[in-house]
């Protein structure tokens, strides 16, 4: 079988006396769409913001595509990371994330080219290139030349996933992606969300509470619970058949939640 | 009273006082978003030069910085060999400009740091440097919070200007002061002079209020 492409080992996070990864070991394949789901402040986020780098890690190993993220390899065993290999780490991620955090100075057109021109190299051309094919993948052609704060939430969303996929990254992180969204601006970007889950190679990790989409799209399902995962498994047996108790209250009080 | 006979020389002195505000305006920026920027850098020794800078040209008076390069300088020159001299406009852009920059470098960090820290985790998340983000995604998005006190900084240099006029430059302070000791006439010149130096002040109020609207633009704009 393939290597896993993510391999968390043990891994601890704290901010001050609270432990918000508590020894986590979680792998994820290639090409795999899997589905974080978890109370509020289980450390869903945590998770992916570790994957991104924007967290540190206090304890345990983080291995993306065969490498230690957090670390290299030294003289003497596992060392910590130089800046040096944590960029080129990120390259291989994405991130969205829940309030689309775009540049709000720049088009969108220039948030999708700035990072492929000035951090991978590529030529005005091809960046722009680039740039079009995705804004006509996400439906925003017409955008092109806006600034988003003329655009709908929606609208931004779906262009913070070009900006994240003009970098061609192997992971895409999605930290509930639709949670900020009115909800009548939910669907265009789940259609998104669902036309990159089946692209084959790209392995994505999903933070949501859109049950009903969880289930149509990942491949498998992680019920989180005060920074460990409780409970995973396919869709079906996730959200039929959980075992767990506290997964049965989770999902009782998000599928009905005026009981 | 034969005001009009003074308007000539003063629109002189306007002429050189002008001049002087927008070189010292201009090396200014310059030095501000040079130190500003500096004082955020990961870079040490960028950071040790940056601050010393901000430090010192803040912490000394403008007239003891202004001596201090048209006297001091030319003869600790000598000293080391070098023809430290400069022409007093030079000096006076360059005391002008070094001063108001340190000043301006404080307001370039303040608003650099304003920046959501949102906006460097994208930064981050699509792998730009330090560097890049900084200078790329957080300085562009802190201009336009940053002019209404480039604004007032750029109304006190042109009122600093005046003292420029010690170093026995043709500024509109400095042609005033001729003026009065030919004719006497106090009045009549001082109180043109306050006028021009209003006049020039709203102008460049008003400039500063154009440069605001347009680094802002992406601000307003609604869907
Ligand atoms: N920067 C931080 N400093 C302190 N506590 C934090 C920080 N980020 C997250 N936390 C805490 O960590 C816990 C887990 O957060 P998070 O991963 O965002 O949870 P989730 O996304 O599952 O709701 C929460 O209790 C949160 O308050
Ligand atoms: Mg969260």
């Amino acid at each position: 079988m393939n290597e896993p492409i993510i391999r968390c080992e043990g891994v601890v996070k704290r901010f001050g006396e609270l432990t918000v990864l508590d020894h986590l070991d979680f792998t994820v394949d290639p090409g795999e769409k899997v589905t974080i789901i978890g109370p509020s402040g289980s450390g869903k986020s945590t998770v992916l913001r570790v994957l991104m780098t924007l967290e540190r890690i206090n304890e345990g190993v983080v291995y993306v595509d065969g490498e230690p993220l957090w670390h290299e390899q030294g003289a003497k065993g596992l060392e910590p990371a130089s800046e040096a290999h944590l960029r080129k780490m990120r390259q291989k991620m994405g991130m969205v994330f829940q309030h689309f955090n775009l540049f709000p100075h720049m088009t969108v057109l220039r948030n999708l080219t700035e990072a492929p021109r000035y951090v991978l190299g590529l030529s005005p051309r091809e960046a722009r290139q680039r740039a079009e094919e995705l804004l006509e993948l996400v439906g925003l052609s017409d955008k092109a030349e806006a600034f988003p704060s003329q655009l709908s939430g929606g609208q931004q969303q779906r262009v913070a996933i070009a900006r994240a996929l003009a970098m061609r990254p192997k992971i895409m992180l999605f930290d509930e992606p639709t949670s900020a969204l009115d909800p009548e601006l939910v669907g265009e970007v789940l259609r998104v969300i669902r036309s990159l889950a089946e692209e084959h190679e790209l392995t994505m990790l999903l933070v949501t509470h859109e049950m009903d989409f969880a289930r149509r799209i990942s491949d498998r399902v992680c019920f989180f619970d005060q920074g460990r995962i409780l409970e995973q498994g396919p869709p079906e047996e996730i959200f039929s058949s959980p075992k767990e108790q506290r997964t049965r209250e989770f999902l009782h009080a998000v599928l009905h939640p005026e009981e | 009273m034969e005001w009009t006979r003074y308007i000539d020389p003063l629109l002189q002195g306007c002429w050189v006082t002008i001049e002087l505000t927008v070189y010292s305006t201009i090396l200014g920026t310059l030095l501000a978003f040079g130190a500003g920027m500096g004082k955020l850098s990961h870079n040490p020794l960028i950071k040790a030069l940056s601050v010393t800078y901000i430090e010192v040209f803040r912490g000394t008076s403008l007239l003891v910085q202004l001596f201090w390069l048209y006297f001091a300088l030319p003869l600790l020159g000598e000293l080391i060999g070098l023809d430290l001299r400069f022409h007093p406009v030079t000096v006076g852009v360059l005391a002008l400009g070094l001063n108001i920059g340190a000043y301006g470098a404080e307001v370039v960090r303040g608003a650099v740091q304003s920046v959501p820290r949102t906006q460097y985790e994208a930064a981050k998340a699509l792998n730009f440097t330090r560097t890049q983000t900084l200078w790329r995604i957080a300085l562009p998005q802190a201009l336009p919070e940053m002019m209404p006190p480039f604004g007032n900084l750029a109304v006190q240099n042109l009122k600093d200007t005046a003292l420029v006029s010690l170093i026995s430059l043709g500024d509109l302070a400095f042609r005033a002061e001729q003026l009065r000791n030919l004719t006497q006439d106090s009045t009549t010149i001082y109180t043109m002079v306050l006028f021009m130096y209003f006049g020039m002040a709203l102008v460049l109020a008003a400039l500063m209020g154009l440069l605001e609207r347009h680094v802002g633009r992406w601000r307003h704009r609604r869907r």
